[in-house]
């Protein structure tokens, strides 16, 4: 096997540790699609956000301290104090918004083009894992500032469990270790959000395991018919994710050295006083969509069962969308009601922003409806009456003149490049 | 099918399967109680559950007014209500209450309301405690965070929370003195 390697240091390693095997076989010569879209970068710029939140958060580390009397100044000192500190404050607090809205178009677009369907089920199970261990890893991160949105947010979160019958109470007081969100509960905080990115990472590598045996969907969702319909990952996907990397720094680093506070909440540069809720407690802009479900519902066992339900309820997606076809692009009737769904989605995010008043409870009311409706009911029954376009022979098939099977390609596949 | 394979095998094999579940069994047994100590570890330690007592003077109080004292890192409110709000407080129906519970049952002194200050929805700390705040529709206290209005009483008479505001143990040491806890 390591045959393949002409430099004898890196032969001799290998022939013992074969690591060098394993990446020329997942990040080398992985054969991926051929017409995979810049839809596809999302993935791997989720995985390069998950590493800068790693290493700008080991280095605020060395400057926090988990312990309610001095959260906020310490957090203060590395703005003002520490070099460079208010960049890697920055770096972080915003790579947490990026790495939100990353992997939310990297959802979105395993919807559109159904990555989710057989045999990529346990991909997206793994994927949601991902998403549900960020959102723990963020909420408890948002805490660790100590402000006034720290706090409540911590407060109110925590108190979603208090709606579990009989055993709600004990549940929460021990979340906390007190009776209330107090410095027991910042310190495990602490100590849990620098667990969880490893967790994370540990997913994550999972996920890619269950990619490289799966391979790549692709916008066309039919399966690669032999070498002539993939491309090796390295060089034509590494520059293309070098090229969406270059692009999203600049988005991302736009807001760092511009617009820092644009996600934040100006309640939260106050310290946190456990005597007086702000005015308007709102989550970060990340968890509205669920907030708002939360709030649809005018009881509190309700509320936390829907919401926690709109998650649940994505880990069934791949048999409640009972369509044959994959991609969105074959599936007319799907394609707008994709589209509903991500308005949908817009529109609850936007009410969760709001108070919980007049027209705004109604709308969310509706919006709330119409999220379950669309995975109970429209995914189900669309794929049962939908008349789906005609799939192509294969993926070089519509980049061919004449649409068909390219000569003698079924015969004789084309040499690998 | 494991049976099927064991009687084909004979009286030998019955008891190493015997033996493979009771250790088997002990093993998941004694790994779930080995849990225990990690998980009460995260439980109030006891110099949280020390502080668990707080002394109040009422003295100061005059009708109308309002008092925020902390018990157990949690705001309680002590109000000294007014003849009409008693009043009010008693002559709601309890049909008209999601959690029935009489006024009388609710304080030790008609004029002393005392209750934890922590909306029973999710947390936050409802207004009404200033002069200046708004005290909701039924004029007791609102919490802003998701729209629960309490009564006179401090009970929930409309949004998302499902009980009343609780009453902490608490006892008159003298006639202007309550102790929380």
């Amino acid at each position: 096997m390591s045959g393949e390697f002409n430099n004898k240091t890196i032969k001799w390693v290998d022939d013992r540790l074969p690591i060098f095997t394993m990446l020329k076989h997942s990040a080398v010569d992985y054969p991926t699609p051929k017409n995979l879209s810049y839809w596809w970068n999302f993935g791997s710029l989720a995985g390069f956000v998950l590493v800068i939140m790693i290493l700008s958060g080991i280095f605020l580390a060395m400057n926090y301290t988990a312990n309610t009397s001095m959260a906020f100044e310490s957090v203060e000192r590395i703005m003002r104090d520490v070099n460079y500190g208010w960049l890697l404050r920055y770096l972080h607090a915003n790579g947490g918004s990026m790495f939100f809205i990353v992997v939310y178009i990297h959802m979105f677009r395993g919807m559109y083009y159904g990555s989710y369907k057989g045999p990529r089920e346990l991909l997206w199970w793994l994927g949601l894992l991902i998403m549900v261990a960020m959102m723990a890893t963020a909420f408890m991160g948002y805490v660790l500032p100590w402000g006034q949105m720290s706090f409540w947010g911590a407060t109110v979160i925590t108190n979603l469990f208090s709606a579990i019958p009989l055993v709600g109470d004990y549940i929460v007081t021990w979340l906390w270790g007190g009776f209330s969100v107090d410095n027991p509960t910042l310190n495990r905080f602490f100590a849990l959000h620098y667990l969880l990115p490893f967790v994370l990472f540990a997913l994550v590598f999972l996920h890619l395991v269950a990619l490289h045996a799966v391979k790549s969907n692709n916008p066309l969702g039919i399966d690669p018919k032999g070498p002539q319909d993939t491309i090796p990952f390295h060089p034509y996907f590494t520059i293309k994710d070098l090229y969406g990397m270059g692009v999203f720094m600049m988005v991302y680093l736009a807001f760092v050295f511009w617009a820092p506070d644009f996600f934040g909440e100006p309640d939260n540069y106050i310290p946190a006083n456990p005597m007086v809720t702000p005015a308007h407690i709102v989550p970060e802009w990340y968890f509205l969509p669920f907030y708002a479900i939360l709030r649809a519902v005018p009881d509190k066992l309700g509320g936390v069962i829907m919401m926690f339900g709109s998650i649940i309820v994505l880990f069934f997606l791949p048999w409640l969308d009972t369509s044959k076809v994959k991609s969105g692009r074959f599936r007319p009737l799907y394609k707008q009601f994709f589209w509903l769904f991500v308005i949908d989605c817009l529109v609850l995010g936007y009410i969760g922003a709001k108070p919980a008043e007049g027209a705004y409870v109604l709308i969310g009311q509706i919006a709330t409806a119409y999220y379950f409706f669309h995975f109970l009911v429209l995914l189900p029954l669309i794929g049962k009456i939908e008349k789906t376009k005609p799939l192509p022979h294969s993926i070089s098939a519509p980049v061919l003149k004449g649409g068909g099977i390219p000569a003698g390609a079924t015969a004789k596949p084309m040499e690998k490049a | 099918m494991a049976e099927a394979a064991t009687h084909a095998a004979g009286q030998g094999e019955t008891r190493r399967d015997f033996l493979l579940y009771a250790t088997t069994a002990v093993g998941t047994v004694g790994t779930a109680l080995a849990l225990w100590p990690f998980v009460h570890s995260m439980n109030p330690a006891a110099d949280v559950l020390a502080l668990s007592s707080t002394e109040v003077d009422l003295a100061p109080i005059a009708e109308g007014q309002s008092v925020t004292v902390t018990w157990r890192g949690k705001p309680v409110f002590i109000r000294h209500r007014t003849k009409e709000e008693i009043e009010k407080a008693r002559s709601v129906q309890d049909s008209a209450l999601p959690d029935p519970q009489k006024d009388e049952d609710r304080v030790k002194k008609p004029e002393w309301l005392v209750m934890i200050g922590v909306c029973t929805h999710l947390g936050c700390v409802p207004l009404g405690q200033k002069a200046s705040d708004p005290k909701g529709e039924f004029e007791g206290w609102f919490c802003p965070c998701h729209g629960s209005h309490y009564d006179t009483s401090g009970r929930i008479r409309k949004g998302p929370a499902p009980t009343n505001l609780p009453v902490p143990e608490y006892a008159f040491l003298t006639d202007t003195t309550i102790k929380i806890g």
